[in-house]
């Protein structure tokens, strides 16, 4: 019972994991609009939109490693 | 249900192999000797001798720039150079060319100069072959018009003076 | 490794974890620190490649350079002029460790790319250590390089004073929560990579769902193939930040 318990919240916590990509969807689009706007300035905002997506990412890979733990070590 | 297979096999690991603590230690020795490997190998021997080669690269592409920017130089100076020839050569050519029309024109000039007077001297040596002729041409008339005139007036049964015929009829050709 | 499923159309079992497993590579015997395992081999396999890319590809000193050595060029070009964007000039003298990590990571994932091979960079126990090294360095640098004035990275200036310790609060949390953030989004990128494949891998047992089963796993091994240059690209881009903190903590 605990481990099927275990097993509905990894599949909640892979919902952050949705999440988070429409997080990085953002940022990137986000940066292609602005780039299309102003692309003298896009070459030079790269490392900046990597910095943004890496961000956005981590709290969904947090996402997916609380699914792991209830999966795996719970 | 991947929790029992897992367990069941390994039974030493937890589900997830990163959590298993017991390997840690390992993991961080090798990897703190790998690390230390790379890290040397790449501050003593790999990164400065790229930098030197990026340095020589770059001193390299300077001075063959410089060296570049000279001939380009020269070349322009010989393009110059060869241009003022050419201008000068030209200027020549067309000296020589004025001198040798003049020349020829001189020539020309004096040739035909020669040329109008021998005709000229022809022209006048004919005009008076012609005069004399038509001179000798007169004479021979007169005397056969004269000769002519006798022997009519003789054949008419007249005595012709002959010296009355010949003024008659130098009278009648002149008339 | 044990992940191939069992066969039975039936029953779909996945291991996707069982990649992950730390083994001795002689004998079976338990894992001591000094013990040979497979994620020593892979480590070791990641030197070996960065001295082949560095080392031996640059040995030439050629000035119009081969193949080996324009690669190894660039990811000098790609990491110096990073560290010079980012930390600035007084950055440059920590260009080789931070050159250490990026060369470490960007190898270990690609030679995990390999089927059937390990990837050290999946583990925690690794990046939690490249991370704390960044955090430890960073912290103690800031310190020594400023001082106490390396706490005014807390102490927000341009704020209204009254919201100020309230963000002083949430800097300080998210100062710490860097090594983690950092460690993790390196070991679950990949891991969760990795994972996905073996689970499409899992799928190819029933005959009907094969094909699809290899389109996907082909696909994902594209994504992985970028992931793994962008984690290592990103780890080495917030190293280079948070070395910019240190070296200039005022905002």
């Amino acid at each position: 019972m605990e481990g099927e318990l275990a097993h509905i919240g990894a599949g909640l916590a892979a919902i952050g994991s949705g999440a988070a990509a429409i997080g990085v969807g953002n940022v990137a689009g986000n940066y292609l609009a602005g780039a299309l706007r102003n692309p003298s300035a896009a070459a030079s905002q790269t490392a900046t939109l990597f910095i943004g997506i890496a961000f956005a990412e981590a709290l969904g890979i947090f996402a997916f490693l609380v699914a792991l733990l209830l999966m795996f070590a719970v | 249900m991947a929790t029992e297979t897992n367990s069941a096999e390994a039974a030493s690991a937890p589900g997830m192999p990163q959590l298993d603590f017991s390997t840690w230690g390992n993991q961080i020795f090798w990897l703190v000797i790998a690390l230390i490997a790379i890290y040397f190998v790449l501050s003593r021997m790999a990164l400065p001798r790229i930098a030197a080669i990026l340095a020589e690269r770059q001193g390299t592409i300077t001075s063959d720039l410089a060296a570049a920017e000279d001939l380009k130089v020269k070349a322009q100076e010989a393009e110059a150079a060869y241009d003022k020839a050419l201008v000068d050569a030209r200027a020549e050519a067309h000296r020589i060319v004025g001198e040798a029309k003049a020349e020829i024109q001189s020539d020309l000039d004096a040739a035909i100069a020669k040329a109008d007077a021998e005709i000229a001297a022809k022209a006048a040596e004919s005009e008076k072959a012609i005069a004399e002729i038509r001179a000798g041409a007169l004479d021979a008339v007169k005397e056969v018009a004269a000769d002519t005139a006798k022997e009519i007036v003789s054949a008419m049964g007249g005595k012709a003076d002959a010296k009355a015929i010949s003024s008659a009829v130098g009278a009648r050709l002149k008339g | 490794m044990a992940t191939e499923a069992k066969g039975e159309e039936a029953g779909l079992v996945f291991h996707p974890m069982d990649q992950f497993i730390i083994k001795p590579l002689f004998g079976d015997g338990a894992i001591t620190w000094y013990t040979p395992t497979n994620a020593a081999l892979w480590m070791g396999f990641a030197v070996i490649a960065v001295i082949v890319l560095m080392l031996l590809g640059s040995s030439k000193r050629s000035i119009i350079p081969s193949r080996s050595q324009s690669v190894a060029e660039l990811a000098y070009g790609f990491i110096y002029k990073m560290v010079e964007d980012i930390c600035g000039k007084e950055g440059v003298k920590y260009f080789p460790y931070i050159m250490t990590l990026f060369m470490f990571i960007v190898c270990a994932n690609f030679l995990g790319l390999i089927p059937t091979a390990f990837t050290p960079t999946s583990h925690f126990a690794v990046t939690v250590v490249l991370a704390m090294a960044v955090f430890l360095t960073v912290t103690i640098l800031g310190f020594v390089k400023n001082g106490a004035g390396f706490l005014s990275l807390f102490w927000v200036s341009s704020a209204p004073l009254a919201l100020r310790p309230i963000l002083a609060i949430i800097e300080l949390i998210s100062y710490f929560v860097r090594p983690v953030s950092h460690s993790i989004r390196l070991a679950g990128n990949v891991m969760a990579g990795h994972a996905v494949i073996k689970v499409f891998a899992g799928f190819a047992v029933i005959t009907l769902v094969s094909p699809v089963s290899v389109v996907a796993i082909t696909a994902m091994y594209g994504l992985e193939v970028l992931v793994s240059f962008i984690q290592a690209y990103v780890f080495t881009i917030l190293t280079c930040v948070y070395l910019k903190d240190a070296l200039h903590p005022h905002h």
